[in-house]
């Protein structure tokens, strides 16, 4: 819709009576509130935060992993090394993408309790198709995640048509793939992928060779900055407050710093997992669509208020069904993934903790279980997180008893701090 | 304030090209003959109501009088069984909020309709968003928040704070920002200051005299009526369904308007006072 063509009222105020003079010079000064009321002081607080930034946001989750690292690195020197890491980050990547499909979910305030079954369901279908049916790998993997896709396409009508809760619709939907998973497998059960295929390749044994990597997280920072930089032009243009040079240049180099230091220290073993960038490839591109674009706005409006979502003019219906699907789609990919990094794929495939790691893993990242809140970085930060402990928790020769009561307590704790902000949240009302 | 808004002011009928400045009194929108049922229950009865630029009129009634009824006419929530609706001198139907918005009735729900997670910009733009390719284009929609909200004169910290941090005067601020987004003739507000104390039911009153001094015609429906006195230019008053009085609010008494709402006739209760 285009801004205030004819027709309409005239509002082109006499700028200079309501906002205070001189405020959008350099460096990020502050604009007062309209009206020049005594919020100034308030408003120069947020100025240099276009926005993103005003909320906690995963700050208590970055404090949480730094914690979790120094306790176990304490305990076990073997925890910070690099080789570790490296696990880490490929551990993280098959439960991360599983998770970013719940953190969709989430964010519309529905909840997918099938994505384990999902996952090892489509690890199922690769396995058979590829070595049992003799189909080409990429048409094994395409039609996996399609039948993930079509899962979620299932639930998305039951819930929008019919009105089931989602609970109860995926968790029906968990049992009938576990069924499913076990028919395709067959009698067997278990079936191992060759080493030399592409996939088992892709998510064991491709790392980025140190040049490309170093170029890469070069290639981000710039581009970071790049971003900043025309956003900061564009709203000086626009009269609005913008955060100053120093500021953009300084998170620039630290954002440049942090990424090249972690690259170096990953290539001290092995690098970065080819499958840990596509990772983290997809998240962006997640975060991108979430933040920037309208249906990114309708997804974050509905887990809000449908109510509202619905006046407004959104296609509410199309949005959860997207959520649903985008979710089984990506848990579908994870468990491909999770069947190349393993080479195999069996009955326990995507089963036992996979479901409630992934779910648990979004919460603890910072997204919300009430809607509407939340990010796509929360899958990453969620899935470092749980994999921290259950690699800390190995290397201390814990069994997991232990691990299990532990990720419940950080989980019970996450789901802690969501509420209360969100009661906080409603106090204020 | 008010000074400022006045300052840039040129009204809505003054670019409706002499519909105003041939005659102040021609209405901007004009309900003829509106009438509507729930099945035996007559909810609304042949009600008339003209809107001014530059005018409040304040639709009071006992509960049950037909004021949502009316409410959800004007907003094309809900189609009347009989009526139209008249602009720029052309009948019309309201036959869905869609078009009750294209005509140019805005309305303002009691609930808001706002998602309480996002930010006073993703609010304003809700549904509505601009943008630039395929991304959104954040600048333009904060720079338009900032100018839409200081023409209100409103106050909030940040158009980058989520709603829900914000006080239910700023939200009604934030939701009458959105209605005049779609640039329209006449504003209707149900119950604005139901929920509000006392200090952000003033705020509330000044962005409605506020959004009367830009020029809209703003049909507020309220059942306080302290606040209808502070900021009508006229009152109208519903009664089972039924128009009972058409009172100019500043030559017309809290009795007589009470008298209207109540069905007691005006002429008697004086002497009912004088008795009690």
């Amino acid at each position: 819709m285009s801004t205030r063509a004819g027709g309409g009222p005239e509002v082109s105020t006499d700028r200079s009576t309501t906002v205070p003079g001189g405020v959008r010079g350099v460096g990020g000064a502050g604009r007062a509130a309209p009206g020049g009321s005594s919020r100034g002081a308030d408003a120069r607080a947020w100025a240099g935060a276009p926005w993103r930034e005003r909320e906690l946001g995963s700050l208590p989750v970055v404090g949480a992993l730094v914690v979790l690292a120094l306790v176990f690195q304490a305990f076990n020197s073997n925890f910070l090394s690099s080789d570790n890491l490296v696990n880490l980050t490929l551990q993280s990547a098959t439960t991360g993408v599983i998770t970013l499909g719940v953190v969709l979910v989430l964010l519309v305030g529905q909840i997918d309790l099938s994505v384990g079954a999902v996952s090892g369901l489509a690890a199922a279908v690769v396995a058979v198709g590829f070595v049992q049916e003799g189909w080409p790998l990429w048409a094994a993997v395409l039609a996996a995640v399609a039948l993930g896709a079509a899962v979620g396409a299932g639930y998305g009508w039951l819930f929008t048509r019919l009105g089931v809760p989602s609970f109860v619709i995926t968790l029906a939907g968990l049992l009938v793939c576990v069924g499913l998973q076990v028919r395709v497998l067959g009698a067997t059960g278990s079936i191992n992928l060759p080493y030399e295929s592409w996939l088992v390749r892709f998510s064991q044994q491709v790392f980025l060779a140190p040049a490309t990597a170093y170029a890469l997280a070069a290639l981000v920072a710039v581009g970071y900055g790049v971003t900043r930089w025309t956003g900061r032009r564009r709203r000086l243009a626009a009269e609005l407050s913008a955060p100053g040079l120093v500021s953009i240049a300084v998170r620039t180099g630290l954002l440049a710093a942090a990424l090249l230091l972690v690259t170096w220290y990953l290539n001290q073993n092995r690098g970065i997992g080819a499958m840990f960038a596509f990772f983290l490839l997809l998240v962006g591109m997640t975060d991108l669509l979430l933040r920037r674009t309208r249906w990114g706005r309708s997804v974050r409006a509905v887990g809000s208020n449908v109510v509202s979502a619905r006046r407004a003019g959104y296609a509410v219906r199309r949005v959860y069904m997207s959520c649903f699907m985008a979710c089984t789609a990506l848990a579908a990919l994870g468990g491909v993934l999770s069947a190349g990094r393993l080479a195999a794929a069996n009955q326990g495939t995507g089963g036992s903790d996979t479901n409630l790691t992934a779910i648990a893993a979004a919460v603890i990242g910072g997204t919300s279980l009430f809607g509407g809140r939340g990010s796509a970085w929360s899958a990453v930060l969620g899935a470092f997180v749980i994999h921290s402990i259950s690699s800390g928790l190995t290397l201390l020769n814990l069994d997991a008893s232990i691990r299990y009561i532990v990720t419940g307590v950080v989980l019970a704790l996450a789901v802690t701090i969501d509420a209360l902000s969100r009661r906080r949240a409603t106090a204020v009302r | 304030m008010s000074t400022q808004a006045r300052g840039g002011l040129t009204g809505p009928h003054d670019l409706g090209d002499g519909l105003g400045a041939a005659g102040g009194d021609e209405p901007v929108i004009s309900l003829r003959g509106v009438s509507h049922s729930y099945g035996a229950v007559r909810a609304l009865v042949d009600v008339d109501l003209d809107v001014h630029a530059r005018e409040v009129v304040a639709v009071v009634g006992d509960n049950g009088a037909g004021k949502s009824t009316l409410v959800n006419v004007m907003s094309g929530v809900l189609v009347p069984d009989a009526g139209e609706v008249v602009v720029e001198g052309r009948e019309t139907q309201l036959r869905s909020p869609g078009v009750a918005r294209q005509l140019g009735i805005a309305t303002v729900f009691q609930d808001l309709a706002l998602c309480e997670d996002l930010d006073v910009v993703e609010n304003l733009f809700l549904g509505q968003e601009l943008r630039r390719g395929p991304l959104l284009d954040e600048v333009a929609m904060e720079r338009e928040a900032w100018r839409l909200l200081s023409q209100l004169a409103a106050r909030v910290p940040s158009v980058r704070v989520p709603v829900g941090d914000l006080s239910g005067g700023q939200r009604q601020a934030v939701a009458i920002a959105r209605a005049l987004l779609g640039e329209p003739r006449v504003l209707v507000l149900d119950e604005p200051t139901a929920a509000l104390g006392v200090t952000q039911t003033a705020e509330v009153l000044r962005l409605v005299e506020r959004v009367r001094d830009r020029g809209y015609g703003v049909v507020l429906v309220s059942h306080t009526m302290p606040d209808v006195q502070a900021v009508a230019d006229r009152v109208v008053v519903l009664r089972r369904g039924r128009l009972n009085g058409d009172f100019d609010a500043d030559r017309t008494s809290y009795e007589e308007i009470i008298a209207a709402i109540t069905g007691a006739s005006p002429a008697r209760r004086p002497r009912r006072q004088e008795d009690a």
